[in-house]
Parts: C-alpha cells; sequence; structure tokens
C-alpha cells in the first residue's frame, strides 16, 4: 500500500468536480461539523444520478450559509431567514430541480421559523437539511431557538432559561412528509436520508446535530470538536421511525440523557404544486 | 491482549473465500486543520499525526508504521472529512481475509 500525501494541490479529491474545490479549504473551524454536512451533501448528489445541472443549493445567513459558496451547483446564498421562501420559488417555478437547503438553527428556525412552518404545512418540494450546533455561531455564540436549557451562551453566562425548540417535532407537526435526525458522525444514514429526501416528493426535513468547538464546546466545556462528537456517539440512540417525538428533547447538562437519532416519518402526502 | 483465535474458534464457513478490501489512503496534507476524525474513528486505526506540519500549521494524518496494509477501505474517513482532505482507492492486490 501506497501512502500519498501531497503538499501540493496536485492531488484532486473525488468529489472535487461536485465542489469549489479552488476555494478550499474553508474558512470554517477546525473540528466545525457543517464541513461534513456539505461533504455528505455533494456525496448524495454524486450517488443520485441526475445531472448536476438538476440541483439547487439554497441557504440563508451564518457559518451554515456557507455551504452555497461551496458546492459546485446552482447555488444561493440569500438573506437572513429567507433561504425557504426563496427555495420555494425555485421549487414552484420548476418542479423539475431538485431543491435543497443547507441551513443553521438559528437562520431557518428563529428568524426564518414562520416561513419553516408554513412551508411544511404546505408540503413544498424542498429538502431541508438544518444544521444543528445550539447557538449562533458565527455572531460569537449567543443563544439560539435551540439551545438546551442549562447551557451557556454569550447571552446565557449562567445557562440558558428558555424552552427551546424540538426540531424533529416542530416539523412533524407542522406537516413535513420526511423527518430524520443525525449527527455528523453519522455520515452513512445521513447521507442515505438526503437521498431519500431527494428521491421523494414534498417538504423532506433533516436535522444534523453538528459541533461547534469554538463557541458553543467552548462556553460549556464540551472540549474540542473530537470530544463533542465522541459524547454524540456515547449517547446517540438510533430509533428509527419513532412514533412519538415530544420526549426527543436534548439536554446537553445532563450526560446520562441519551439522544434520539433516525429517520422518524417518511409519510405520503400531496405536495405543494409539485 | 487476545488475538482473535483466542476468543472463538467458531469460523464462518465461507471464511477461505471472504476477501477483505484493501485500501490507499491518500492525504491532501494543505486541507487539513487537524479535527482528528480520521485519526480517531478509522476503525483499523490506521492513521497517526505527523510530526511535520502543513503551511497554516496543523498536523495531517499519514499511516502508521507497520499498518501500511491494514486500511480496509471502508471510506469512513473520506466521508468524515470536513475539509475533503482525505480519501481512500482501492488496491488491486486483494488479500485473504486470513492472510
Amino acid at each position: 500500500m501506497n501512502t500519498q500525501t501531497d503538499s501540493s494541490f496536485s492531488v484532486v479529491h473525488p468529489i472535487d468536480h461536485l465542489m469549489r474545490a479552488d476555494r478550499l479549504p474553508h474558512i470554517l473551524c477546525a473540528g466545525c461539523g457543517i464541513g461534513t454536512v456539505i461533504h455528505s451533501y455533494v456525496h448524495a448528489i454524486n450517488e443520485f444520478g441526475v445531472d448536476e445541472d438538476r440541483h439547487v443549493c439554497v441557504s440563508g445567513i451564518g457559518c451554515s450559509g456557507r455551504a452555497a459558496g461551496y458546492v459546485n451547483v446552482d447555488s444561493y446564498h440569500t438573506t437572513h431567514g429567507r433561504a425557504l421562501p426563496f427555495a420555494l420559488g425555485i421549487a414552484v417555478y420548476n418542479p423539475e430541480l431538485t431543491v435543497t437547503v443547507i441551513s443553521g438553527d438559528g437562520d431557518l428556525m428563529a428568524i426564518g421559523g414562520n416561513h419553516f412552518i408554513h412551508a411544511a404545512r404546505r408540503n413544498a418540494n424542498l429538502n431541508v437539511i438544518c444544521i444543528n450546533n445550539f447557538n449562533y455561531g458565527m455572531t460569537g455564540g449567543q443563544v439560539g431557538p435551540t439551545t438546551p436549557v442549562g447551557a451557556k451562551g454569550t447571552t446565557a453566562p449562567q445557562g440558558s432559561v428558555e424552552h427551546p425548540f424540538n426540531l424533529p417535532h416542530l416539523a412533524k407537526a407542522a406537516g413535513a412528509s420526511f423527518v430524520a435526525r443525525w449527527t455528523v458522525l453519522h455520515v452513512r444514514q445521513f447521507t442515505d436520508a438526503v437521498l431519500r429526501a431527494m428521491n421523494k416528493k414534498g417538504f423532506c426535513f433533516i436535522e444534523v446535530l453538528a459541533p461547534c468547538p469554538t463557541s458553543f464546546g467552548r462556553r460549556n466545556n464540551l472540549g474540542e470538536g473530537l470530544d463533542e462528537v465522541e459524547m454524540y456517539r456515547q449517547r446517540c440512540r438510533i430509533e428509527n421511525g419513532a412514533q412519538d417525538l415530544e420526549p426527543l428533547d436534548i439536554d446537553i447538562v445532563d450526560h446520562e440523557q441519551t439522544i434520539t437519532v433516525g429517520n422518524f416519518v417518511d409519510i405520503e402526502r400531496a405536495a405543494f404544486l409539485a | 491482549m487476545k488475538s482473535d483465535d483466542d476468543i472463538t474458534q467458531r469460523r464462518p464457513m465461507d471464511m477461505p473465500l471472504a476477501r477483505v478490501p484493501v485500501g490507499d489512503v491518500h492525504v491532501i496534507a494543505e486541507r487539513c486543520k487537524e479535527c482528528g476524525y480520521c485519526i480517531e474513528y478509522c476503525p483499523t486505526q490506521v492513521l497517526v499525526y505527523t510530526k511535520e506540519m502543513n503551511t497554516k500549521g496543523y498536523h495531517y494524518p499519514i499511516v502508521a508504521e507497520g499498518k501500511e496494509t491494514s486500511c480496509v477501505h471502508c471510506k469512513y474517513c473520506d466521508l468524515i472529512c470536513p475539509e475533503l482532505a482525505i480519501y481512500t482507492t482501492s488496491s488491486d492486490d486483494d488479500r485473504d481475509s486470513d492472510g
């Protein structure tokens, strides 16, 4: 076996044709999970078998919003919170396109929260990948709509006292056709879930738990990205097809609590103008 | 540490036919940010940090001494790498599982 370690850029990754490789290495922090999500998304495009011209990637504002800038498909970096209405317009105008929204929990669930529930209610033909790192990472680690109770942030130095959204439960209640939650460690299951979403008409929602070592991990003593991912590995329990999504809240403070992941909802429902 | 033979003598009937894939590891050193995911989660612990650094000062992964034929081409390091800095390719000279 040869080990090829090339310090020049002459070695290209086999998936580089789907990335804007000239912009790599990307600006995201060491240990950040967003890179893995982008990587899994382009792997899913590669395996989906449909021409990459038929794929559209839309993202909002935040660290996760950078995703649209690194994938080599038609991509749009929209204003804060408006990734979903923009993507909805694309999907309605041309139902042949596979439109994927990659954005963060702050963008999709806070300022874009209303767009989210209404896109799910309409069952718009969109695939939504929500990268959940439990805080507003880019602006310095403020408490967001998914910050677990007791978790610390810039705006909650004693720990958050707000109750967070339970994203799979919210998506199911709002009417999504496909709902899943994975972590960046479950790359194969996550890529498989993205592929299922691409093959499905209707609103498909996938939450990905991603480490944020620079902001969230540092303030909550979770260590480096590797330590946070190891915590997911120890605490995650896979429960595909779980019926009751209400107890799926995430407790970051109590390390004894399990985190339930899996493909939870897969129903057939008429998609919006698709 | 117990070897596989000590743990159990039972073997699948098609054991001689089963072939474990062998992979070559390729590292794009300049992209690496030393997050350590590939090193930590390699199922056969093939990778270690180098002593050298890339131009940004990160210690990128390299195949450990004595592990040159241990990669089983599972592609997990490729999939989990946030930087697209590592991938594996299949080696032509596949070996037998007991070889």
